[in-house]
């Protein structure tokens, strides 16, 4: 990295970052806010160390829940994508459900399934699955739909069968869409496992926020939302390198070979 | 001629779709291909041509008619053809080598040795690619060639497999014209050297006329065979002789076949 992509990439960012909590800070400490409204970001860090050790705890299970969900909803979005994307008529059958299914609003699925697991990870995880998995199914199955029917026709001028199509063209042509997907989804996964938490656990991120809020330590709520936000800007630079590692090939702007 | 025909079409229709709203696109087309022949299929756009060539090579089955390859009746797609189109459609993931081994991993006997013999099959693609001027870029992906090197890789893949017809759409039709000259050389000479039988489709009456021994022209949409036309110029043909006169009234002629354009879109009063 030469000093002109440095300043791209690492000053600027952190320069951005570091200028937003100052402001945080400023407006806080000038218009007197009460610390029960909007805590000043020093008192966020402040809480944030303090109750380190808890934080720390509900983390790590809102990560592995999230994680966990999130795992499933790539198996499962691109199983049912290559399916979805495999013929005309079972993505014309398929597709009004998905988007249906879609369109529930998962915080209204969740007291359900807190009934059908009880309270736990489990409903944590099937949230973070539920919420997460569409957009992969919807990219996957994009992205076989689009193969160019010359590229088709050089493989079935030879006598390819349609497994063979979907091996060599389909599916590679799909994997930009699918490493796309997995960033949105990540995200999505988080929220879908935080909603859950807030409306019924033993554990997470979510629940702390919760507990805090019920005694008044809005400190400890802004922390949560900090780490959430940490973890989820670690969480989708990772699906982004990997994106960037399977697909080079379609970054060829930026590769240099 | 007096081998056996390697295509026949006796009065051949094809349609895409069905019932009154099909397009009839091939209408009772009846040709001959023989081994080793390199014919030409020329038309205005939209006349049915590269329908003709999705024809004999089974994507797309006959309304009516017969259509036999090598005496047998064509079902599906017949493997022993090579295809190569207005585009490269090269995979963007592979590097231009393995591009070129993709016929290999379908076709059979290949594609159950392949596996165990991947460099001896990657020696004989990289041979190709060498030979048709692609040394030193065989490791490279298909966007870091240009648009006549990828036509050469795309010619390269279409061959690999040694199939007994080559099918060409257009294959030059989105280069420059000394581009476009230069592979019509390399095409002629890679017909020569594998005695290949060639299917051209194309627009460009030169072209046709340059490479072809036979140049079927065809008619406006249904498409018909209007004319067929054995070029008598003799070979080897050097690219100088596109100016003689004799090729220029070749051209001409097909030129006049194909069909007044409309010249002017106002009407003179």
């Amino acid at each position: 990295m030469d000093r002109r992509e440095f300043t791209i990439k690492v000053v600027s960012p952190a320069l951005f970052t570091l200028s937003l909590f100052l402001i945080w800070e400023a407006v806080c400490r000038l218009f007197h806010v009460p610390l029960t409204i909007l805590p000043a970001a020093s008192d966020v860090f402040a809480a944030l160390w303090r109750y380190r050790a808890p934080i720390a705890d509900n983390s790590l299970v809102t990560l592995w829940t999230t994680l966990a969900g999130f795992g499933i909803a790539t198996a499962f979005g691109m199983a049912l994508g290559i399916a979805v994307g495999w013929h005309r008529a079972l993505y014309a059958g398929i597709y009004p459900v998905l988007v249906g299914f879609n369109s529930i609003p998962k915080v209204a699925v969740v007291p359900v399934l807190i009934l059908w697991f009880g309270l736990g990870e489990v409903p944590a995880i099937m949230t973070a699955f539920l919420i997460s998995f569409f957009p992969i199914v919807v990219n996957v199955a994009t992205g076989l739909a689009t193969t160019e029917p010359e590229l088709e026709d050089v493989l079935r001028a030879l006598g390819a069968s349609k497994l063979d199509i979907m091996r060599k063209v389909g599916i590679p042509r799909s994997l930009p869409y699918f490493f796309g997907s997995l960033k949105v989804a990540i995200t999505l996964a988080f929220v879908g496992s935080v909603v859950s938490e807030t409306v019924g656990a033993n554990k997470g991120i979510g629940k702390l926020m919760l507990d805090a809020q019920s005694a008044f330590q809005v400190p400890i709520v802004f922390a949560g939302l900090l780490v959430l936000a940490v973890l989820g800007i670690v969480l989708y630079a990772m699906t982004a390198l990997i994106e960037q590692h399977f697909t080079r090939w379609a970054f060829r702007s930026q590769a240099n070979f | 001629m007096t081998t056996a025909a390697l295509v026949r079409l006796d009065r051949v229709s094809m349609a895409y779709g069905r019932g009154d709203a099909a397009i009839h696109a091939v209408e009772q087309v009846s040709l001959e291909i023989h081994k080793g022949e390199f014919i030409a299929v020329v038309g205005p756009s939209g006349c049915g041509k590269s329908s003709l060539l999705r024809l004999i090579s089974g994507l797309h089955p006959p309304l009516a008619g017969i259509l036999t390859v090598e005496g047998k009746p064509v079902a599906g797609p017949i493997k022993s053809v090579g295809m190569v189109f207005q585009n490269s459609n090269l995979l963007p993931w592979r590097k231009v080598v393995d591009n070129v081994l993709l016929p290999l991993e379908i076709v059979e006997p290949h594609r159950s040795r392949i596996r165990r013999e991947r460099r001896s099959y990657r020696e004989k693609s990289i041979e190709l690619l060498e030979s048709v001027g692609l040394s030193g870029f065989t490791e490279k992906f298909p966007w870091q060639l240009s648009g006549g090197m990828q036509q050469r890789a795309s010619i390269c893949r279409a061959l690999i497999h040694e199939p007994e017809i080559l099918m060409l759409d257009e294959p030059f039709g989105a280069l420059d014209a000394f581009t476009r000259e230069d592979l019509w050389c390399l095409l002629r000479d890679l017909q020569a050297a594998r005695a290949v039988t060639v299917m051209l489709v194309t627009h460009d009456l030169r072209e046709a006329v340059f490479l072809a021994d036979t140049v079927y022209v065809m008619s406006n949409r249904p498409g018909r065979i209007v004319k067929r036309l054995d070029v008598s110029i003799g070979r080897p043909r050097d690219i100088e002789v596109t100016y003689s006169t004799e090729f220029q009234a070749i051209v001409h002629e097909l030129r006049g076949l194909i069909g007044r354009t409309v010249e002017s879109v106002v009407e003179p009063d």
